[in-house]
């Protein structure tokens, strides 16, 4: 077992009290936070997160024929599920040999753009946002709270609330209006995603090849209206959050540090360019630079690579403290791919999943999550398998994007340095560009940030894609679909964005059928355990670094600062997260047993 | 002082039997929380306005649904043990995700929500549905996967997952003398799971009859008609009209919709506001809603046995149907001859007096 993160030494001598949390709620999916807190020098000492569930997909899915495969892999997320479909019909795409026509590109660009605009936004004020609202400042901070009544809201004027405390008021679940205008709104975008892909969560009208979606004028006509929409609401809720969030490093000195870990991003790309597009592995550079996301790799800052080849040869699955066995001596299904680079065994193509269900022991295995890691040259001995996280999606794409500066649409731009999203006029509010900035931190403030301006990114590139999907429209290109067959031998890789995240799909066909099928969603690159190097997942880190801003003591303890380093992450586990409180019972020594009383 | 004014109408509001209810999710089956997140999208009624008691009639509702939950931890977990112990009587039980086998291994688990005080080993979804489900009101199984097994209950699957009424037997009775109430759907269309739950709080408050099902224990009003009988494509059926590719706005039949044999009523519904579906709007049904699902319908991209007899059967006479049709609609697609300028009046009337 690793011992805790934190370097230096601490001020007073330490004293740890278990704190559990499981299962963490108004996350999608079972997870549980089991932390050692150090109340005296208001630090967290040690984290282990855990997984609760296993459904077992890549087992199951073999021998199914592999055109099943994005109907049945959409079923592995309630909430981003048609990320699934869309990933799994990429890699079936490269694998049929398919190239589908830009009009079901654009549509299905469309419906993936609705899908970010109504999750970012029901999960960030309707669950991330209850962690700010009144009831909980009042709860956890009471001194915050009476500091944000009294503290004027700098944008007042863009969304209507006079201060911060305002702000918080209309947070609050079910009463507050800016809560239930929220989820009013995720209804109008899911009814735009279904408009493009049929139903939400998992879509009825993917299919390898396109889509089975009429364009109409009036399918434009009914997503355009309610696009607009959520553009003016934008031009409100960026200016809310700014608000609110800067006034938390304002509220609490030192806020930056909660959730902080070391600058270790990736961002597999979303949206594709039909116009580059067209799935053949030995394209897949020029392909994936072409992306309206793009996709990349920052290390400490740093973009190491845009390259989904390198992306894809430098993915490893670690064993891990996970409930699994190794695979190390199982078949190798992937010797190269097809450029000729070596595929490494413990690559997703060569991967055999084996559970093996035991009992949850903290010193040993703990968790259902395994341990993907992208193995980087740059870094030296057992360092090199870096635990990169997403920070829940919208960070990460938006610090790749702005650092290879590729991405021009006129509605967004990358520079080089930040990202420019554009808006034009709407029914009460005049155009406004928004632009964000690559932050100091990667940190649970800074990834709340931009979520709010990856929803408005989205918008805007949503404009793009309508505009050009009526151009096709309008010149009458209205097919949806190229026909293809199932070939007996094949491999396929898709890489996309799920909402909170990195997602690839690897799928091996032998005889018609699947034979290996691996994919790897968000989540587990943030949820995953400590890996056999002993080097923990992003949530273990992010929680082991945060300290405690919570006014509360050990006896009515929320764990508020732990909850928004692990929500700013946008768990999302049906494959796994619950926090779990105990009833802080003062360990005798840091490795006894985990302890804690239902109360 | 004055006394209160009581208005006249007032006589027409009834207090429910009960005044709380409380609705225990448990979330913690072999699922992908995709019903939670669907239900938020329903309007039909909303989530806030049963929270928040915008529905006459009903008893005041707690919701206690992780997704949703404020609470945390085992300031969530509280309820469940409240239930357990009878505290909040009475409360509905929904259970969301496939029940897996905990007894086909030696140790571990496959699905849990929480840790056992005792052990510090997770408390089994098993556990909890022995726990409650003999104590609740009424039992839902939100979704295929908790209904019939679904996804992860296919063939090949590890956990050996099952359906909650394979689980807990299919002549179970809920505390209140309910079988299980089944709404499937993967993942459940919206409005048909909070009108089932609207129907069983009527219910409770004793304002309705028991809520009918039929054999699969789904609500009859739901899913008493097929796919196809509800679906707009299905005139391109009747004339013989099938899609050879994806995107046609015709009947897929041939492309793999199997929504002639199948029980929902999202082509009627759409999937939310109307918006949205299958096969009426280009997705071949895979028949999710059905206990069979998913391998009775799998390869999805076939066309069905069945359909290749019905649809050559009705190839002939919609043929001959259609171009009768197109006959007539070619006639009908003409204004009548007296609508022209000119002097004089076709119309058949006489002037008397111009």
């Amino acid at each position: 077992m690793s011992t805790a993160t934190i370097t230096q030494t601490p001020a007073k001598p330490r004293t740890l009290v278990d704190m559990n949390w499981d299962p963490i709620t108004r996350i999608v999916g079972s997870l549980g936070i089991f932390t050692k807190i150090d109340f005296q020098n208001r630090e967290v000492a040690h984290c282990w997160s855990t997984s609760s569930i296993f459904r077992g997909y890549s087992i199951f899915m073999k021998g199914k024929d592999p055109r099943d495969a994005h109907f049945i892999t959409s079923r592995i997320c309630g909430i981003c599920g048609d990320n699934h479909a869309t990933c799994a019909m990429y890699a079936q795409n490269m694998a049929f040999g398919i190239r589908p026509p830009n009009m079901a590109e654009w549509i299905v660009n469309l419906g993936e753009a609705a899908e970010y605009m109504f999750d970012h936004n029901i999960f960030q004020d309707n669950l991330v946002g209850v962690d700010y609202c009144e009831q909980m400042v009042k709860e956890t901070n009471p001194g915050v709270w009476d500091k944000a009544q009294r503290t004027p809201a700098p944008h007042a004027e863009d969304h209507g609330y006079k201060t911060i405390g305002d702000i918080m008021v209309a947070l609050n679940p079910f009463s507050g209006e800016f809560y239930r205008e929220t989820l009013q709104v995720s209804r109008y975008t899911r009814e735009m995603f279904c408009l493009m892909e049929g139903r939400h969560v998992h879509p009825s009208t993917l299919y390898p090849g396109g889509v089975g979606t009429v364009p109409t004028v009036q399918l434009f006509t009914d997503y355009l209206v309610r696009l607009m929409r959520y553009v003016e609401f934008m031009k409100k809720v960026v200016p809310l959050h700014d608000d609110l969030f800067d006034f938390m490093y304002e509220a609490l000195p030192g806020y930056e540090k909660v959730g902080q870990r070391r600058i270790l991003l990736g961002c597999w790309g979303s949206f594709q360019n039909p116009d580059v597009c067209d799935y053949k592995y030995e394209n897949m550079n020029e392909w994936g630079n072409a992306m309206y996301v793009t996709p990349g790799v920052v290390v400490d800052g740093k973009l190491v690579t845009t390259n989904l080849v390198d992306i894809n040869l430098n993915i490893r699955i670690l064993l891990g403290h996970s409930y699994y066995d190794d695979w190390q001596t199982e078949e190798k299904f992937v010797d190269k791919d097809p450029l000729g680079n070596p595929v490494d065994q413990r690559h997703p193509w060569n991967q055999t999943t084996i559970p093996r269900p035991q009992k949850r022991d903290f010193d040993n295995n703990y968790s259902w999550v395994m341990c993907p890691r992208w193995y980087h040259e740059g870094e030296a001995g057992d360092k090199k398998y870096l635990a990169l996280d997403t920070g829940g999606g919208p960070i990460a794409r938006f610090w790749a994007t702005a650092l290879a500066g590729k991405v021009d649409v006129g509605y967004v731009k990358a520079t080089g340095h930040s990202v420019k999203i554009y808006l034009p006029q709407t029914a009460t509010k005049p155009e406004k560009e928004f632009e964000w900035h690559i932050p100091k931190w990667s940190n649970a403030i800074e990834r709340n940030r931009a979520r709010t301006y990856f929803q408005a990114y989205a918008a805007a590139c949503a404009l793009h894609f309508a505009e050009q999907a009526m151009k096709e429209l309008y010149a009458g290109r209205t097919k949806t679909f190229t026909d293809f067959k199932v070939p007996d031998e094949a491999i396929g890789c898709g890489f996309h964005e799920a909402v909170r995240g990195v997602l690839s799909h690897h799928v091996v066909i032998r005889e018609g059928k699947i034979a290996n099928y691996h994919p790897y969603p968000p989540t587990p690159w943030n949820a995953t355990p400590r890996d056999i190097y002993g080097t923990p997942g992003p949530y273990e880190d992010a929680v082991q670094n945060t300290p405690i801003f919570e006014e509360n003591g050990p006896e009515n303890f929320k764990g508020i600062d732990i909850m928004r380093a692990v929500r700013s992450f946008d768990p999302c586990l049906p494959c796994g997260v619950h926090m779990y409180l105990g009833n802080g019972k003062v360990l005798e020594t840091t490795h006894s047993p985990m302890f804690g009383m239902v109360k | 002082m004055a006394a209160e004014i009581i208005p006249y109408g007032r006589r027409t509001q009834k207090a429910p039997a009960v005044k709380e209810v409380h609705i225990v999710w448990l979330t913690a089956g072999l699922s992908c929380d995709g019903d939670s997140v669907s239900v938020t999208a329903a309007m039909q009624p909303s989530v806030e306005e049963v929270v928040m008691g915008a529905i006459p009639g009903l008893p005041k509702v707690h919701l206690h649904n992780p997704v949703l939950a404020y609470e945390v931890g085992d300031d969530f977990l509280k309820f469940f043990y409240q239930a357990e112990q009878g505290l909040i009587d009475p409360f509905v039980l929904v259970v969301e995700g496939s029940i897996p086998n905990e007894k086909i291994k030696q140790e571990g688990y496959w699905a849990a929500q929480g840790t056992d005080p005792m052990t510090g080993q997770p408390i089994t979804t098993c556990e909890w549905i022995d726990r409650l489900a003999p104590k609740a009101f009424g039992v839902i199984a939100i979704g295929t996967c908790a209904t019939y097994g679904g996804i992860h209950a296919m063939e090949g699957n590890p956990t050996g997952a099952m359906g909650l009424a394979d689980y807990l037997g299919w002549n179970f009775k809920s505390a209140g003398g309910l079988p299980i109430v089944n709404v499937p759907g993967c993942p459940v269309q919206p409005d048909n799971f909070m009108e089932t739950v609207l129907y069983l709080l009527y219910q409770a408050a004793g304002l309705a009859p028991t809520i009918p099902l039929d054999d699969q224990l789904r609500p009859t009003w739901l899913f008493g008609k097929t796919v196809h009988e509800g679906c707009d494509r299905a005139g391109y059926y009747e004339q013989g009209d099938f899609a050879e590719e994806y995107g046609s706005p015709k009947c897929i039949v041939k492309l793999g919709c199997w929504g002639p044999v199948v029980n929902c009523n999202v082509t009627k519904r759409g999937w939310m506001a109307g918006i949205g579906g299958c096969p009426n709007v280009g997705g071949i049904c895979i028949g999710c809603t059905m206990p069979g699902f998913p391998d009775k319908f799998m390869p999805f991209m076939d066309e069905p046995p069945g359909a290749r007899v019905s649809a050559g059967t009705i190839g002939l006479y919609g043929r001959m149907i259609r171009s009768l049709r197109s006959i007539t609609n070619n006639t009908v697609n003409k204004e009548p001859k007296w609508r022209h300028p000119g002097t004089q009046l076709t119309t058949g009337y006489r002037p008397r007096a111009f």
